[in-house]
């Protein structure tokens, strides 16, 4: 494919020195990501990022649900930039697309209708003292890998690429609704084509499936899932991709969007109970990874401690494609070797049943 | 002798100069190109009658070369235009009594439409680029195979605001029907779908061929703007619509898809207006004087619009307008 | 098989690629007017039927021309056969043609 046309859509990413917002979802559902993004950050990249214990949730969730209004959302995302400004931070960088596609609106908004930022100033001020200052510079964290994709390339211990057969992995790689359907300009490749995904996969060595339901929507759309009569048109959406891209047999997904990535991997799970439907090759799921994931086990990270045992579909297929060694008796250690529990057994997932556990509490 | 000069050499600048010729009005066509023309060198047949293109540019060509005091500069830009002189690329002064634009229009460029893949998926045509496979006799997919279903989409860079094409090109809805009938002609056991927002058959003749496409020759019309396309595993490209008609969505595999493109204005539009005195309407295109009385005016005395500059126009009407163009230039130099 | 409370949507598009549209071939071969239909919706707006039922007959015979023949039968059961809708129909189709010749064609489905 001729896939010129990202190099249109680019965008300034700061190279060095953020101010790290998490995710609200993230922590529970791919447990590791955010830990190795600070991690190969500072570590492996040798970059400057404060990871601000003082901010908040963006309240992104309760505003696409209804329950939060528009000028509650911008006092609580000014504050979030007045921490930033007070930590001495200039380059503000969110782990989740929803908080990105709001800090955009929101500058957007602010340019559009200056009154509306006076009126935050205002609101912040009453309710805080505090003050801010716009970013320099705004990015996603997928954005900052990206950026920062030929560096883990050099430094990659493995590739992307199937060790029994030499050849690129193949990858799907879903891009979160609100990283550049509503700004195409604020996003890497615009949002016909979108790149950062794709680029991070061609860097390391993998190659992108082009499939017929690639822009589609996961169906997460916040209070259309989270009403349970609704729920039947929000997981037919990841059905609906599902279905358009098994025939290209993907080695895995790839999101960059905390809900994209949660629905992507669980709904496989409840698609498989509801219908005995699996999408994957061998009759499991697919592995569904979040780019940190990916660029972890690029750079050598244990799967344990990427936090992939807490995903719902098995990812240990495609450790074994990678050639990635792990100890399966510790897939379900936590800290300190403490046990977390196992997941009951299930359709989507190949290992369960194989792997001896080791108690050591 | 009265001299004349005409920046343009397509079909509306040519009909000027022969008109003028006759009237005896000396005129020279500077012509950026290296042949005279215009688009229409580009194209295979003409709504709604079929006429090859070439027949009615041969005609013109003819008619010309037996003119006299036709000068004809190609390759040569007109850098700025006065009604008295009109300077060159080259620096050169060309001294003149009246000067006519017929700089027609620029076809619009389909990778702006992202969604439709132009550009990054095979087999993904502008209509520009199926004149050009009817003219080479060679309509066929990348590998080489005749395509079994083709969608033709309406409306690529019209009525569009996404694109800033906000005015509907007029010409694409009777290319997009003339285009089917030629493929079905080419390819009888093809399904052809036209995609359309409204089917707009403003000339003698098109409303009858709009209708022989459909009973004659089974051409499918689904109402509903294409969204989206992309590849399917076997390589041909999937489309996404609403069939409004039926109030739901549609979705087809297809072998090719033809996007007619729509006119849009000459970015060269702008630089004309400055300091001029001409000027440009919203749309980009040039501003007549009247739209009744002053089609072929300008506003500025001395300077005359001629074909597709003003607005988008078929073959015929920018034939038209250049015969008027040369009327409207005789009595302004008689009044001299 | 768990019941999660909800069950998953199937989906709306037509999808030409799945349709048989070997019976829509028929019709429209036998009727080749029919495809000249441009969705005015006169035959509609004056249908006997239509004015008190759900039965849409342009919606009806479009569907069937992409291959969609679930329910087309029972619908056309629903037409008069009062003839108002041939005397207006701007294109000059034999609507009361094609009524009988859905019946005909998709009484199966």
């Amino acid at each position: 494919m001729k896939r010129s046309s990202w190099t249109d859509y680019q965008k300034e990413i700061a190279d060095d020195n953020y101010y790290y917002a998490r995710s609200c979802i993230r922590q529970n559902f791919f447990p590791g990501s955010e830990k190795v993004f600070l991690d190969i950050l500072g570590k492996d990249l040798g970059r400057n990022i404060f990871d601000d214990p003082l901010h908040t949730s963006c309240t992104g969730i309760g505003y696409h649900s209804d329950v939060v209004p528009l000028e509650t959302i911008m006092t609580v995302v000014a504050r979030q930039f007045a921490l930033m400004s007070e930590a001495g931070y200039e380059n503000f960088t969110s782990s989740c697309i929803t908080s990105f596609g709001i800090y955009t609106e929101l500058l957007a908004t602010w340019e559009e209708f200056p009154e509306t930022e006076e009126k935050t100033r205002e609101n912040l001020y009453k309710a805080t003292g505090r003050e801010f200052k716009k970013p320099k510079n705004l990015s996603h964290t997928s954005d900052v890998i990206f950026h920062h994709r030929e560096e883990i390339a050099q430094k990659a211990k493995r590739k992307l690429v199937n060790v029994y057969t030499g050849e690129p992995l193949k990858v799907v790689e879903h891009i979160g609704c609100h990283y550049a359907k509503i700004f195409p300009k604020k996003g890497i490749g615009g949002s016909e084509f979108p790149y950062v995904l794709a680029g991070m996969v061609e860097s390391w060595g993998g190659e992108i499936v082009d499939y017929p339901e690639r822009r589609h929507c996961c169906g997460f759309g916040f209070r259309n899932y989270l009403v349970q009569a609704n729920r039947g048109y929000s997981v037919a959406n990841s059905h609906k991709k599902l279905e358009s891209m098994a025939p290209y047999k993907p080695d895995f997904i790839v999101c960059n969007c905390p809900g994209c990535s949660m629905f992507l991997d669980k709904w496989q799970y409840t698609i498989a109970e509801m219908e005995g439907t699996t999408y994957g090759q061998n009759g499991q799921g697919i592995p569904v990874l979040t780019y940190e994931e990916m660029a972890g086990l690029v750079l050598g990270y244990d799967p344990w401690v990427l936090g992939m045992q807490m995903h719902q579909v098995d990812v240990e297929p495609l450790l074994d494609k990678m050639g990635v060694e792990y100890d399966p008796s510790a897939k379900y250690l936590g800290r300190n070797g403490k046990y977390i529990g196992r997941p009951e057994r299930a359709i989507v997932n190949s290992c369960s049943e194989d792997t001896i556990y080791k108690r050591r509490f | 002798m009265k001299h004349t000069i005409i920046i343009g050499g397509g079909i509306a600048g040519m009909q000027c100069a022969l008109t003028l010729s006759r009237q005896g009005v000396a005129t020279t066509i500077i012509e950026k190109e290296n042949d005279l023309g215009g688009k229409l060198r580009n194209w295979h047949v003409l709504f709604p009658t079929f006429t090859p293109a070439d027949e009615v540019l041969s005609q013109m060509r003819h008619k010309l070369s037996t003119a006299t005091n036709v000068t004809i500069k190609t390759g040569c830009e007109a850098t700025k235009i006065t009604p008295t002189a009109v300077t060159l690329a080259t620096g050169e002064e060309l001294k003149c009594d009246a000067v006519v634009i017929a700089t027609g229009f620029t076809l619009f460029d389909a990778h702006i439409k992202e969604e439709y893949g132009y550009g990054i998926y095979d087999n993904v045509v502008t209509s520009a680029d199926l004149e050009q496979m009817f003219n080479k006799g060679e309509v066929k997919l990348s590998t080489g195979e005749t395509p079994r279903r083709v969608a033709i989409l309406h409306c690529v860079g019209s009525r569009d605001e996404k694109v800033c094409q906000r005015h509907c090109s007029k010409v694409c809805c009777v290319t997009g029907v003339k285009q089917a009938i030629e493929l079905k002609r080419l390819f009888p056991a093809a399904d052809v779908f036209n995609f359309y927002m409204d089917i707009r058959m403003f000339g003698p003749g098109y409303e009858e061929m709009y209708r022989e496409a459909q009973q004659a020759y089974n051409v499918h019309f689904v109402r509903g703007r294409i969204s989206e396309v992309s590849p399917t595993i076997d390589n041909r490209l999937q489309i996404k619509a609403e069939d409004t008609l039926t109030g739901r969505p549609l979705k087809l595999g297809v072998d090719m898809l033809v996007l007619l493109i729509g006119m849009r204005s000459n970015d060269l539009n702008a630089t004309l207006e400055a300091g001029s005195g001409l000027k440009c309407q919203p749309s980009g295109f040039m501003q007549p004087k009247d739209s009744f009385h002053g089609n072929v005016e300008s506003g500025v005395e001395g300077i005359f619009y001629a074909g597709a500059v003003t607005a988008p126009k078929n073959v015929g009407e920018s034939m038209n307008e250049g015969t008027t163009a040369a009327m409207a230039v005789v009595e302004w130099l008689s009044k001299r | 098989m768990i019941n999660f409370g909800f069950s998953i949507n199937k989906p709306r598009t037509i999808d030409i690629d799945r349709n048989n549209l070997r019976k829509s071939n028929e019709i429209m071969h036998e009727m080749p007017e029919l495809q000249t239909c441009i969705g005015c919706g006169t035959c509609t707006a004056t249908c006997t039927a239509g004015n008190l039922t759900e039965f849409n007959f342009r919606k009806v015979h479009t569907l069937v021309r992409r291959g969609e023949y679930q329910g087309a039968y029972e619908e056309m059961n629903k037409c008069m056969l009062c003839g108002k809708c041939r005397l207006l129909c701007p294109r000059g189709i034999n609507t009361r043609g094609v009524v009988m010749l859905i019946k005909r064609k998709l009484g199966d489905f």
